[in-house]
C-alpha cells in the first residue's frame, strides 16, 4: 500500500472536485454542497489511510514521489512527508470537510455563485495539501503563491464588512513576503547548484553570508504568512472580514504553512543563519505573544479577536521552534495541530453566534448562554482550549514549548508564560460579555437567537471537541509522528538536547 | 579598379522577409484593383497566408547558422526563433485588426473627414467592410521587424527600423473613435521616433568613425568588424562610447525603457487597440531581438562599460512603470505602463550574458506578447455605444456582468502580476535567474521590488471586476466574433501552457540561443 501515491493523488484530488463543484448548475446549490462534503470526506478516508501506512519509526520522509516538470531548471514534481507535514496534511483533511458543512448558507447571504464558494473551498484544500506535501522548492513556491488566489476570491466575494480592503491588504502583504522569498529561492538555485530538490539542497554548504541573505528572504516570507509580530496587521481584517469557514481555514491551517516553511526549510537549509537570527526570532515571538494578546483582550469584534488570540499563539509556536530543544520543537508542531483545531472550533462557533445575531460586536451580545445554552457551552470550551486548559489539548503543546525553552533560555519561557494568564483574560471576559451575565434584552428580539445548535452543527463540533479532549489525554499517537522529524530538524540546525527524553516530559503532561 | 562582385545571396533564407515584404506590395496592388466589397476578406486572407508562409519557411530554415547578402543579414538562432515570434504574435494581431463584428466596420477609419457614426462612416462600414489599407501596412512592418532581428550591420539595422517604424506612425492615426487623441498619439510617436532614429543614425555613423581605426582593416558597420574594433581599434574611445550611448538610445526608445518612455502612454492610449497590441507584442519583440544582437554581438568586448548604465536604465525603466502605473485610470495606459516594467524585466535579461540569460530574454518575450495581445483582446470587446470602454471606474462590477471574460482578464493579470502556473511567472524567473548567476543582484533586488508595487495596480483592476458592484455606466462585454475569439484563446492558453510547462519553448529557446558573429 506504501507504493500507492498518496500525495499526487491527495493534492489532485481536490482540484478535481474544485472543477465538477463549480460545473454544476447554480440552481441547485444543495447538491453542489453534498458534492464537495463527500468529496472532502473522500479526502479525508485517503488521509487516514495514509497516516496508516505512515511507518513513524521508518525514514523520515516517506511517500517520495517525482515527476519531471521543467528539465531546463530542474524542477520537478516532488512530494514527500515527514511526521511535521504529514500531521499537516491530516488536519487539514479533518477542517476542510468540518468547514464545508458549517459554511453550509453562509454563501447564500452573499448573491454570490454557491457552488463557486465550494468549488473555492476545495481548490484552496488542493493548494494546501500540495505545499505541505511538496519537497521541491519550487512546487512548494508555486503552491504558497497560487494559495492566496483562491483565499483572495472567498474573502473578497462572500466576506462580510470591510473584505473588499481585507481582501487586497491579504493579498498585497502575502505576494510581498512570496516575492522576497522569490528572489531567495533564485538565491538558493544559483548557488545551490541548479537544483530545487530538499534532499540536494539540504546537503548544500553555503557561505555564511548568502546563506544569511537567503535565509532572511525565506523567513520574511514566513513572518508574514503565519504571522508574526511585526507583520501581523492583515491578520485581524482578513480574519474579521473573512465567512466565518474560510477564516478557520485561513487561521487554522493556511498560516501555519508559515511556521511549518520555517521548519522545513530555513532551519534545515540554512542551519548556521538559523542560530544567528535566533534570538531576533525569539523576541519577535515574544513581543507578539504578549502584544497580541493585549490587543486581543481590547477588541469588541468577535473575529478580529479569535484572530489576534491566534498572533499570540503564533509567538508560542515560533518561540517553540526557536528555542532548539526536541520538547519545544516537538511542542511547536503539536502546537500547529492543535492551534488548527481549537482555533478552527472557536473561529466556527463564533460564526455560528454571528449568523444567529447577525452582528460580530461583543457588545450585542450579552447572556446569549439563557437562550442557546449549547452553543454558549461549546463556545466556552473552545475559549478554555484556547487559553490551553489542562485536559485540552493545546495544554500539552504550550506546556512543552515552555519547558523545552526554560531549558535554553529562562528569559524567553518566563515571559511567554505571562501569556497564558493573559489569554485567560481575553478568553474568559470574551465568554463572560457575550454568553454569560443578564440577558440582553436585544437578543430576545433577534429570531436566530433562539435557536440553538442544529444537528449540522452538532456534527460540525462534535469531532473537533472529540479530538481536543482525546488529544488533551492521549498526544502518544501524534508525538510519535512528530518527534523523530522535529529530532531529524534539530540535528540539521546542528543543537542537541541538554534536557530529558520528551517521553518522560509526556508522563507528567499526562 | 577592383571588379564589382554580386554578394552571394541565399534566398531561402531570406525567405520569410521577402514573403513578408511581396505580400505587402500585392496587398497595394488589391487596394486598387479588388472591388471595395471583397477587399476585407482578400486584404485579411492574403496577410494571413503571408504570415503562415514565413512561418513554414522560418520552420524550414529551423537549422539555418549563416550571413548571407554581404554581411547584411545573420540568419541564426535568436533570429528564426524570433522571426518565429513576430509571425505567431502578428498573425494574433492580425486577427484582432480583422475583427468586423465586434463593430461594424472594424476599429479603423477611413477617411480623416468621416466622423465616427456619421451617415457616411455607416455606409463606409456596412457597404464596404471598413477600411483595409491596415493589411499592407501591418504586413510592411512585420516585414521590417524580420529585418530587424536579423540585421547583421547597423546600417540595415537602420533601414529595417524605418521600414516597421513609418507604417506603425501611419496605424497609430487610424482610429476610428476618439480620432483627435489618436491623431496626437501618432504625430507624437512619429516626432519622437524621428528623433531616435536620428540618434541612431548618428550612432552608426559615430561607431563607423570607430572602426576606421582598426590596423589593417577597413572601416564597416558589420558586427564582425565593431566587434574587431572594441578591442583592437587605435580611435579615441569616446567614439565608441559616444556612438554606443546614442544606439542605445535608439534602440531603448522602440523598446519603451525610462527615459525614453514617454510616448508609450499616449500612443498605446490613442492607437486602435488592435494596433497597441501589435505593438506592445511585436515592437518588443523586434526591439529586444537588436538590442540583444548590438549588445551581445557587437558590443560583446564593451560589456564591462555598458552594463552599470544599461542596468541603470532597467532599474530605473522598472520603478517608472511600476510607480505610474499605480496612479493610472485608463485601462489601455496602464497597460502601457505595465508593458514599460516589463521593457525593464526584459533588459534584466538582456544583461545576463550567458547563454540562459539570452534563452530566458527571448522565452520573456514570447510569453508577455501572447499575454499581453489576449489582455489587449479583451479591451477591443467592453464597450458601450460609445465604443471601448477604458475608464478604469467603468469596469467596475465588470465579473458580475460578464464573469467569463472578466475570469480571462484577471488570469491575464494574475499572470502579469507574475503569480505560478502563469507565463509570467515562469518567464520572470527565466530572466531573474541568470542575472542573479551572472552577479547581477541589485537588479533581481530591483526586479522584485518593482513587482511588489506593480502588483498593486492589477489588483485593482481585479477589486474593480469582481468585488465591486456594477453600477449604471458599466458596460456589457460584446460577444466576440470568432477572430477576436481566435486571438484571445490563443493568447489565454499560450499564458496558461508557458505557466504550466514551459519546457518545450524553453528548449527550443535553449536551442536557438546562439548568434553567429
Amino acid at each position: 500500500m506504501s507504493n500507492f501515491p498518496f500525495l499526487s493523488v491527495l493534492t489532485v484530488a481536490p482540484l478535481v472536485g474544485a472543477l465538477v463543484v463549480a460545473l454544476l448548475p447554480r440552481r441547485n446549490p444543495d447538491l453542489a454542497k453534498l458534492v464537495a462534503f463527500g468529496w472532502s470526506l473522500l479526502v479525508l478516508v485517503l488521509s487516514v489511510v495514509m497516516w496508516i501506512a505512515f511507518q513513524a519509526d521508518g525514514d523520515r520522509f516517506q511517500f517520495r514521489e517525482s515527476y519531471a516538470w521543467i528539465p531546463n531548471w530542474g524542477v520537478n514534481f516532488t512530494f514527500e512527508v515527514d511526521g511535521i507535514a504529514l500531521v499537516m496534511l491530516m488536519l487539514i483533511a479533518i477542517l476542510v470537510p468540518l468547514v464545508i458543512l458549517a459554511s453550509w448558507h453562509d454563501a447564500e447571504s452573499s448573491k454570490r455563485s454557491v457552488p463557486v464558494y465550494f468549488a473555492l473551498l476545495l481548490v484552496l484544500e488542493c493548494t494546501m495539501i500540495g505545499v505541505f506535501a511538496a519537497a521541491d522548492v519550487f512546487l512548494f513556491y508555486v503552491f504558497f503563491e497560487v494559495m492566496l488566489v483562491p483565499m483572495y476570491f472567498l474573502i473578497g466575494s462572500y466576506g462580510g464588512h470591510q473584505r473588499q480592503y481585507a481582501a487586497v491588504k491579504f493579498f498585497l502583504y502575502s505576494l510581498v513576503g512570496g516575492l522576497f522569498m522569490l528572489a531567495a529561492v533564485i538565491g538558493l538555485w544559483v548557488v545551490g547548484g541548479k537544483t530545487f530538490d530538499w534532499q540536494a539542497l539540504s546537503q548544500a554548504e553555503f557561505a555564511t553570508d548568502t546563506a544569511r541573505w537567503l535565509f532572511l528572504g525565506f523567513f520574511l516570507a514566513f513572518a508574514i504568512k503565519a504571522p508574526f509580530f511585526p507583520f501581523h496587521t492583515w491578520l485581524p481584517d482578513a480574519g474579521g472580514a473573512a465567512p466565518a469557514g474560510a477564516a478557520a481555514l485561513l487561521v487554522g491551517v493556511l498560516d501555519k504553512v508559515g511556521t511549518f516553511g520555517i521548519l522545513r526549510y530555513c532551519l534545515p537549509l540554512f542551519p548556521e543563519a538559523s542560530r544567528w537570527f535566533a534570538p531576533w526570532a525569539l523576541a519577535l515571538g515574544v513581543i507578539g505573544i504578549i502584544y497580541a494578546a493585549l490587543l486581543a483582550v481590547g477588541q469588541n469584534d468577535l473575529k478580529r479577536l479569535v484572530s489576534y488570540t491566534s498572533i499570540a499563539h503564533f509567538g508560542f509556536i515560533g518561540v517553540g521552534i526557536f528555542a532548539f530543544t526536541t520538547q519545544a520543537g516537538t511542542g511547536a508542531v503539536l502546537y500547529m495541530l492543535n492551534h488548527g483545531l481549537a482555533t478552527g472550533l472557536l473561529f466556527l462557533v463564533v460564526g455560528m453566534l454571528i449568523a444567529r445575531r447577525g452582528s460580530a460586536l461583543i457588545s450585542d451580545f450579552g447572556g446569549a448562554g439563557k437562550l442557546v445554552p449549547l452553543l454558549a457551552g461549546v463556545l466556552f470550551f473552545a475559549g478554555l482550549a484556547s487559553l490551553a486548559l489542562p485536559g485540552t489539548a493545546p495544554f500539552v503543546s504550550e506546556f512543552l514549548v515552555l519547558i523545552g525553552t526554560f531549558t535554553t533560555n529562562k528569559p524567553v519561557a518566563v515571559i511567554a508564560t505571562l501569556g497564558i494568564i493573559l489569554a485567560a483574560a481575553y478568553v474568559l471576559w470574551m465568554v463572560q460579555r457575550t454568553t454569560q451575565g443578564t440577558l440582553n434584552p436585544a437578543l430576545t428580539e433577534v429570531d436566530g437567537m433562539r435557536r440553538d445548535l442544529s444537528l449540522r452543527e452538532k456534527v460540525v463540533v462534535a469531532p473537533l471537541i472529540a479530538l481536543i479532549v482525546l488529544l488533551g489525554f492521549y498526544p502518544k499517537p501524534v508525538t510519535d509522528v512528530i518527534n523523530p522529524a522535529v529530532k531529524a530538524t534539530m540535528q540539521d540546525v546542528g543543537r542537541t538536547d541538554p534536557a530529558p527524553e520528551v517521553g518522560s516530559v509526556q508522563e507528567a503532561a499526562k | 579598379m577592383t571588379e564589382l562582385k554580386l554578394p552571394s545571396i541565399d534566398y531561402a533564407a531570406l525567405a520569410p522577409i521577402l514573403i513578408m515584404l511581396g505580400a505587402a506590395l500585392v496587398g497595394v496592388l488589391v487596394e486598387a484593383f479588388v472591388p471595395r466589397r471583397l477587399r476585407n476578406a482578400v486584404q485579411l486572407g492574403l496577410a494571413l497566408l503571408a504570415v503562415a508562409a514565413a512561418l513554414v519557411m522560418v520552420i524550414l530554415n529551423a537549422d539555418d547558422r549563416l550571413i548571407t547578402a554581404g554581411q547584411a543579414i545573420a540568419v541564426d538562432g535568436p533570429t528564426l526563433f524570433l522571426q518565429g515570434a513576430i509571425l505567431i504574435l502578428a498573425a494574433m494581431a492580425l486577427l484582432l485588426v480583422g475583427e468586423r463584428t465586434v463593430e461594424r466596420g472594424g476599429a479603423f477609419v477611413a477617411h480623416a473627414a468621416v466622423t465616427a457614426d456619421s451617415a457616411d462612416d455607416r455606409r463606409q462600414a456596412d457597404g464596404m467592410g471598413g477600411t483595409t489599407e491596415v493589411y499592407p501596412l501591418v504586413t510592411f512592418a512585420i516585414g521590417g521587424m524580420l529585418i530587424f532581428v536579423a540585421a547583421n550591420d547597423l546600417l540595415t539595422m537602420f533601414i529595417a527600423l524605418e521600414v516597421f517604424s513609418l507604417p506603425l506612425y501611419l496605424l497609430c492615426a487610424l482610429a476610428r473613435r476618439r480620432r483627435l487623441l489618436s491623431q496626437e498619439a501618432a504625430l507624437k510617436y512619429f516626432m519622437l521616433g524621428a528623433y531616435a532614429s536620428a540618434f541612431f543614425l548618428f550612432g552608426v555613423a559615430l561607431i563607423y568613425g570607430f572602426t576606421s581605426g582598426i590596423p589593417g582593416r577597413g572601416a564597416g558597420v558589420d558586427f564582425a568588424t565593431v566587434h574587431a574594433a572594441v578591442s583592437e581599434s587605435s580611435s579615441s574611445p569616446v567614439l565608441l562610447f559616444a556612438g554606443m550611448a546614442l544606439l542605445a538610445i535608439g534602440l531603448l526608445f522602440k523598446a519603451a525603457a525610462a527615459p525614453f518612455h514617454v510616448w508609450t502612454p499616449d500612443v498605446y492610449q490613442g492607437a486602435p487597440t488592435p494596433v497597441t497590441g501589435f505593438m506592445a507584442a511585436c515592437t518588443k519583440v523586434a526591439a529586444f531581438g537588436a538590442l540583444l544582437r548590438v549588445f551581445h554581438v557587437a558590443f560583446a568586448g564593451a560589456s564591462w562599460d555598458f552594463t552599470p548604465v544599461l542596468g541603470a536604465v532597467a532599474v530605473l525603466t522598472m520603478l517608472v512603470g511600476a510607480v505610474l502605473a499605480v496612479t493610472q485610470t485608463d485601462i489601455k495606459r496602464l497597460l502601457a505602463y505595465s508593458s514599460i516594467a516589463n521593457a525593464g524585466y526584459l533588459l534584466v535579461g538582456v544583461l545576463a550574458p550567458s547563454k540562459e540569460g539570452l534563452s530566458g530574454t527571448m522565452f520573456y518575450l514570447v510569453a508577455y506578447g501572447f499575454s499581453v495581445l489576449a489582455a489587449f483582446a479583451v479591451v477591443t470587446l467592453v464597450r458601450d455605444a460609445d465604443g471601448e470602454a477604458t475608464h478604469l471606474s467603468r469596469w467596475a462590477g465588470l465579473g458580475r456582468r460578464s464573469p467569463f471574460f472578466a475570469a480571462i482578464f484577471t488570469f491575464i493579470l494574475l499572470a502579469f502580476a507574475g503569480i505560478p502556473l502563469t507565463s509570467g511567472f515562469t518567464s520572470k524567473f527565466a530572466v531573474f535567474a541568470p542575472a542573479l548567476d551572472a552577479n547581477q543582484a541589485w537588479l533581481v533586488i530591483a526586479g522584485v521590488l518593482t513587482s511588489m508595487v506593480l502588483a498593486f495596480p492589477y489588483l485593482r483592476v481585479v477589486v474593480m471586476m469582481w468585488l465591486s458592484e456594477p453600477g449604471d455606466a458599466t458596460p456589457t462585454v460584446t460577444v466576440p466574433g470568432a477572430l477576436t475569439s481566435a486571438a484571445l484563446v490563443i493568447g489565454v492558453l499560450a499564458t496558461l501552457v508557458l505557466g504550466v510547462a514551459p519546457a518545450p519553448l524553453l528548449d527550443l529557446a535553449n536551442g536557438a540561443a546562439e548568434f553567429v558573429r
